[in-house]
């Protein structure tokens, strides 16, 4: 096995590595304990690697192509045919970019909950499931079928509602679990129903395909409008987020940092759904409004219903759905100019923006949730009116507590600020009340912040707690998300150079990702 | 150094001149009255009166921004009344957006 090989296979085996690990998880578990959770960890590093190389080699040269069952990968069209008919994997600068975040969360996510749910029963369910959403997010991620995407959607919703549900003890739990699965359940069903609507006409499945003969027909509009709903429900945009704190609140912290990385995935497939399967044959005007609607209501509706929580969990879910307006923001402003003279200017700015908060906000929302986590396992509650002092005890967590909180607030020179000023600027361009808002809602989370910090952090200790931080393998769950909070807030411009901007061009390019699956737009 | 449309973003120029501005404070500072009387005079004046226990002063999360939510006290009470809760209601919400959604990407299609 040599690196040639390696890569040129890394996108079926970044999906079948721990899918057939999510099956045999169960059965180490059987035997030992401790060599499960090795398992579980070597397979979130091997994925992690190959994520890596497979991202850096698309970032420096050109898209993957990896088409199932084919004699050949690259041979995405049978000669016997005049379409792609099988399962293609399409990794470009996008899908290796989200990918990233997607094996990144999950590593620091599985090396937190070594520690953090030591003491549950069921755990060897617990990583199954674990590894499974990964699975789930890296096939939305790479797939380049319309109908895979609706399996892996299906795949990734099936695990996270489980994990939401694991302390089935607590009745919220499943309250929210099961919130979530009738949410999700109606949204794939949006979703297949608008993959009926597509196949239908064409007769294809490939989304390059599919956009090479996209016409723009009414039926074609009413499965964009099924797509956009469902999509955007998924990711939490508002008014459809009201599922998003009540999942996330009583979900495991580290399944909550995952649930973040996997409404990001949902957040992919919109963006892939309006600029690779669509692009220009869609009214890029109103569609880019519609999304600017969406992230201008998720940032100001999240953080003012933030403000007043006392749940430390509810109320960054709430900054979860604000943040995520940031990413609608840019990339929805980058769709608005789509097509118009300035969108290599301000359009792309806007999309790298977008793009590049996506990757943040997994960074910095991830840690976040990780600290609430470690919050919970000392004081076992989430009610911020009965906390205080934990500074005291849990000095690795506070710091790591106020990095995240001073990167969310997009505070320089945390990775945070880079993002929101690129979307502030181009954002302005379309219309300065836009930036305004976006500004006022970076204000305000400061606010939320510093409320929490008072609340958990400062002030007299805990009569209660306990002496000491949370163990080593939650703090190198935490560790591994500040790393990279820090390395991207100090290094934006080759963050940017070389990680976001050929991301944003993968996306904006339809003619690329038509051209290398269905040969030429 | 990050490239944006209106200029550029560097965090190493920012840490420079966030130390620079750090230490120039700190001289300040530090060329401030050393001698003052230890312990009385280092409480501080609440109008003679006896300075409370942290305990007793640390404000709670629930009261913090207590002005900000009661100013806003009809937004929040709009907002308390549609996150109900009810999952029949996420379902409706859901399918209005798509309803809107279908208003303005669908109908100008079929009218034209």
């Amino acid at each position: 096995m040599n690196v040639d090989w390696l890569l040129t296979h890394s996108p079926a085996l970044l999906i079948a590595i721990p899918l057939l690990a999510a099956f045999l998880t169960p059965v180490i578990d059987r035997i030992n304990k401790k060599a499960r959770d090795a398992f579980v960890i070597i397979v979130l590093i091997i994925a992690e690697i190959i994520m890596i190389a497979l991202a850096w080699d698309v970032f420096t040269g050109s898209a993957h192509i990896y088409t199932m069952g084919a004699s050949s990968p690259t041979a995405t069209i049978p000669a016997q045919a005049a379409v792609p008919i099988r399962i293609v994997l399409e990794v470009d600068g996008m899908s290796a970019f989200m990918g990233l975040i997607s094996t990144t969360v999950s590593l620091a996510a599985g090396f937190y909950s070594l520690a953090f749910v030591k003491k549950e029963t069921g755990q060897g369910r617990y990583y199954a499931l674990l590894l499974l959403m990964l699975v789930g997010m890296l096939g939305m991620e790479f797939t380049g079928d319309i109908f895979n995407l609706f399996v892996f959607l299906e795949v990734l919703s099936m695990a996270s509602a489980a994990l939401i549900a694991y302390r089935f003890y607590y009745g919220d739990a499943v309250e929210g679990a099961f919130k979530y699965c009738v949410v999700s359940s109606l949204g794939a069903l949006m979703v297949l129903f608008a993959i009926g609507l597509l196949y239908g006409q064409y007769d294809l499945l490939n989304m390059a395909a599919l956009a090479k003969v996209m016409k723009y027909t009414t039926l074609d509009r009413i499965a964009l409008v099924l797509l956009i709903a469902a999509f955007a429900m998924k990711c939490g945009a508002v008014p459809m987020h009201m599922w998003t704190p009540d999942s996330y609140t009583v979900a495991p912290a580290p399944i909550t940092a995952m649930l973040v990385a996997a409404s990001q995935a949902s957040l992919y497939a919109l963006f892939r759904i309006c600029f690779s399967l669509y692009g220009l044959t869609l009214d890029v005007t109103t569609v880019g409004i519609i999304i600017i609607a969406l992230g201008l209501l998720s940032m100001f509706v999240g953080v003012t219903m933030a403000l007043p929580q006392k749940d430390i969990k509810r109320l960054m879910s709430y900054h979860a759905v604000s943040q995520t307006g940031y990413m609608l923001l840019g990339v929805g402003v980058g769709l608005y100019l789509l097509g118009k003279p300035d969108f290599d200017t301000y359009g792309m700015a806007a999309m790298e923006g977008g793009i590049f908060h996506i990757i943040n906000h997994a960074l910095y929302k991830g840690l976040l949730f990780l600290t609430a986590g470690a919050i919970f396992y000392k004081v076992k509650t989430r009610n911020l009116n009965e906390m205080g002092g934990l500074a005291h005890s849990m000095k690795f967590t506070t710091i790591f507590f106020m990095i995240g909180a001073l990167a969310i607030a997009g505070i320089p020179p945390f990775n945070g600020f880079a993002s929101k000023l690129l979307i502030y600027e181009s954002a302005y361009h379309v219309s300065p009340i836009l930036s305004i808002i976006a500004m006022l809602v970076s204000i305000i989370t400061l606010a939320s912040f510093v409320k929490v910090f008072h609340s958990a952090f400062m002030g007299p200790p805990m009569e209660n707690a306990e002496e000491g931080d949370v163990p080593k393998s939650m703090i190198i769950g935490m560790a591994i998300l500040t790393v990279g909070i820090i390395l991207f807030g100090l290094f934006p411009g080759w963050v940017v150079s070389n990680i976001v901007h050929p991301a944003a061009q993968a996306l904006a390019a339809q003619a690329g990702y038509i051209g290398s699956v269905a040969g030429g737009a | 150094m990050l490239e944006t449309t209106g200029g550029y973003w560097s965090p190493i120029v920012w840490i420079v001149a966030f130390i620079v501005a750090f230490l120039m404070a700190y001289i300040m500072w530090g060329m401030g009255e050393k001698k003052h009387a230890k312990g009385e005079q280092e409480k501080p004046f609440l109008s003679g009166q006896d300075e409370p226990s942290k305990e007793a002063v640390h404000v709670r999360a629930g009261n913090i921004y207590w002005g900000f939510t009661e100013t806003l006290s009809g937004y929040y009470d709009f907002m308390k009344k549609i996150h109900t809760g009810i999952i029949n209601d996420y379902v409706l919400w859901l399918l209005g957006m798509a309803a809107i959604f279908f208003l303005a990407i669908v109908l100008p299609g079929v009218i034209m």
